[in-house]
C-alpha cells in the first residue's frame, strides 16, 4: 500500500510537484501517467524519500520510506535503470543489493534468470548493456529483496515490444499474488495495457485519477457531424469544451445526452455520437503537453 | 558492519579500483625492485624496503577514497545506495571506516612485502637489517589514514571525480607554495601545511610539537572536508 498525501515540492518559486495525493491498493497496479516534465520522478524520489518535499507525506503500509528498516526487503525500486556503476558486472550490482540487504548470494542467480540475463549477460559490465538490459537489471535490482511493493519509473524506457509484452505479464502477476505496483510513464497505451488505476499528473498536479475502466468511460464523448462548422457553432454557445479528434470529430467533456439533445434542437445531423474511450484520455493527455 | 563490507567490496569491484589496486601492489614491488636491483647494500634492511614501499599506496590509495564517495553521484549509484540504505550518515560512516581498513590493510601488506625483499636482499648480500623503530610503523599507519581520510573528505565535498582528484592533489601544494612566499603567512603556514606537517611521520619519535602541528593541520584538511561533506551528502537531493 502507497499513500500519497498533499505532496509539494517546489524549487524556488517553481512548483514541481503540487498538492499531489493518491494511493496505491495492494493487488492493483497504478499507472502513474503524465508528459515529460510533468513531476512523475520527482513525486516518486519523494516516495522512496530520496528527494525531501517541501511539504506532505508519502508512506508505504503506513511508514514513511526512511523508517523503514531495510526498505530492499519491503519496496522494490526503480527509479533510473541508467543510474549504475558502468565498470560493475551485472552480477555484481545484483550481489551487492543482495549482501545489502541481507539476502543470501544463492538468490542472484535466480533473479538474473527471471528477467532474461543469461550468464554472459551477467559477466558483461554495465556500461555494455542496452538501455533493455539495464532495465531488466534494475527490475531484478527491485525485485530481488522479495518486496510487496514496487515503484518502477519509466521501466519500458528502452525495452523491445516483446520486453514489454514480458514486463506486463510481470507486473501483472505481481499484483495478482497481492502486490502493490505503481509505474510511470509518459504512454497512455503502455500503461493502459496492464494497469487497473491510473493516476494523471500535468505540470506538477493530478488532473485525473481512478480506475481504468471508470476513467475511459468518462473520459469524454466523440462527436461527428455533416457539418462541422455548425457542430463548433452550437458547442460554443453551449458552453461546452471541445477538442478535435485525429480522426475528423470532436471530443467534448460531456455526456452523450447533453449533446444529442443539443443537436436534435438545432436540427444538426450528426453522423457518429459515442464514448471517446481510450481516445478521450490520449485527447486530455495531448492538452496536457501543449 | 554489513554496510562497511559492502563499501569495502565497493572499492575493488569496479574496473577503476581494481586498477587502482593493482597498481598500488605493483608499485610497491616496484619500489622493492629499484632497491634491490640499484641500491647501495646499506640501503637493502627492512626499514628503507618498507619507507619506499608506502609511497605508491601513500599516493594512489586516496584517489581510492575520493572515487569512494564521488562515484556514487558521478556514476549515480547514489540513487540506488540510498533508495536502500536512506540513513545516508550510516552510508558515510561505512564508507569511512572501509578506507581505514583499507589504509590498515595496505601498511601491513607493505611490511609483509618488505619483509620478503628483505629476505632476497640478505640471500643476494645487502644489510638485511630488521631493525625498524616501532613508531614508525604506526606513524606509517597514521600517514595511510590521514591522506585517504583527506582523500575522502575532498570527495565527499565536491562530489565529481576529475575535480576532487586535482583539488585534491592541487590544493594543498598551491596553499603551500603561497604560505611560504607570503611572509605574513610563514606561521600559519608551518601548522596548516599538511604538507610540512605530515613529513616527521616518516622520522621516528615524532616530538609532541610536531604532533601538535600535525593535529591543527589535521583538523583542518582532513576532519573538516570530512564533515563539511558529509553535510553535503546528507542534504544533497538524489536524481
Amino acid at each position: 500500500m502507497i499513500t500519497v498525501n498533499n505532496l509539494t515540492k517546489r524549487y524556488g518559486r517553481h512548483s514541481a510537484v503540487d498538492d499531489v495525493s493518491f494511493t496505491c491498493p495492494p493487488g492493483t497496479v497504478t499507472g502513474f501517467l503524465g508528459p515529460n516534465g510533468a513531476g512523475k520522478s520527482t513525486t516518486m524520489r519523494m516516495i522512496c524519500g530520496l528527494t525531501t518535499p517541501t511539504s506532505g507525506t508519502a508512506t508505504i503500509g503506513g511508514v514513511p520510506y526512511r523508517r523503514l528498516s531495510n526498505p530492499g526487503r519491503q519496496i522494490g525500486v526503480l527509479l533510473d535503470a541508467s543510474a549504475q556503476h558502468g565498470g560493475r558486472t551485472g552480477r555484481e550490482v545484483l550481489s551487492l543489493a543482495a549482501f545489502t540487504m541481507g539476502v543470501r548470494a544463492s538468490a542472484v542467480r535466480p533473479a538474473l534468470e527471471r528477467v532474461g540475463l543469461d550468464a554472459t549477460a551477467a559477466r558483461r559490465r554495465v556500461r555494455r548493456y542496452s538501455l533493455g538490459m539495464r532495465q531488466r537489471l534494475g527490475l531484478a535490482h527491485a525485485l530481488i529483496g522479495d518486496p510487496s511493493v514496487l515503484v518502477l519509473d519509466e521501466p519500458a524506457n528502452g525495452l523491445d515490444p516483446e520486453g514489454i509484452f514480458w514486463m506486463r505479464g510481470l507486473l501483472r502477476e505481481f499484483a495478482d499474488r497481492g502486490g502493490t505496483v505503481l509505474l510511470s510513464s509518459h504512454l497512455l497505451r503502455e500503461v493502459e495495457a496492464v494497469a487497473d488505476h491510473l493516476v494523471v499528473i500535468g505540470n506538477g498536479r493530478i488532473v485525473a485519477g481512478g480506475s481504468r475502466d471508470e476513467l475511459l468511460a468518462t473520459s469524454g464523448t466523440l462527436v461527428r457531424a455533416a457539418d462541422p462548422a455548425a457542430l463548433r457553432d452550437l458547442l460554443d454557445r453551449a458552453g461546452l469544451d471541445a477538442a478535435p479528434a485525429t480522426d475528423g470529430g470532436v471530443v467534448v467533456r460531456a455526456p452523450a445526452e447533453t449533446i444529442g439533445r443539443a443537436a436534435a434542437e438545432a436540427g444538426l445531423v450528426l453522423l457518429e455520437l459515442r464514448p471517446a474511450g481510450p481516445g478521450g484520455l490520449e485527447q486530455l493527455f495531448l492538452e496536457l503537453t501543449r | 558492519m554489513r554496510l562497511t563490507l559492502v563499501e569495502l567490496r565497493k572499492l575493488a569491484d569496479t574496473r577503476a579500483g581494481l586498477w587502482l589496486l593493482l597498481l598500488i601492489g605493483l608499485g610497491s614491488v616496484g619500489t622493492a625492485a629499484i632497491l634491490l636491483g640499484w641500491g647501495a647494500d646499506e640501503e637493502q634492511r627492512f626499514a628503507d624496503f618498507f619507507a619506499f614501499g608506502l609511497l605508491p599506496p601513500t599516493v594512489l590509495l586516496p584517489i581510492l577514497g575520493i572515487l569512494s564517495m564521488t562515484g556514487e553521484w558521478s556514476q549515480r549509484t547514489a540513487l540506488t545506495t540510498f533508495a536502500l540504505v536512506p540513513a545516508r550518515l550510516r552510508v558515510i560512516g561505512a564508507k569511512v571506516a572501509a578506507g581505514a581498513i583499507v589504509s590498515v590493510a595496505a601498511t601491513a601488506a607493505t611490511m609483509l612485502l618488505s619483509a620478503a625483499a628483505n629476505l632476497i636482499a640478505i640471500a643476494a648480500g645487502g644489510d638485511g637489517g630488521w631493525h625498524v623503530d616501532g613508531s614508525l610503523i604506526w606513524q606509517s599507519l597514521l600517514t595511510e589514514l590521514l591522506f585517504v581520510g583527506m582523500g575522502m573528505g575532498f570527495g565527499a565535498v565536491l562530489l565529481n571525480s576529475p575535480l576532487a582528484i586535482v583539488a585534491y592533489f592541487a590544493v594543498p601544494t598551491l596553499w603551500g607554495v603561497l604560505a611560504e612566499s607570503i611572509r605574513a603567512l610563514r606561521t600559519v603556514g608551518e601548522w596548516l601545511n599538511i604538507g610540512i606537517t605530515t613529513e616527521p611521520l616518516s622520522t621516528p619519535s615524532m616530538t609532541a610539537g610536531e604532533y601538535g602541528r600535525l593535529t591543527v593541520s589535521a583538523l583542518v584538511w582532513v576532519l573538516l572536508p570530512l564533515l563539511l561533506g558529509a553535510w553535503r551528502m546528507f542534504r544533497k537531493e538524489v536524481s
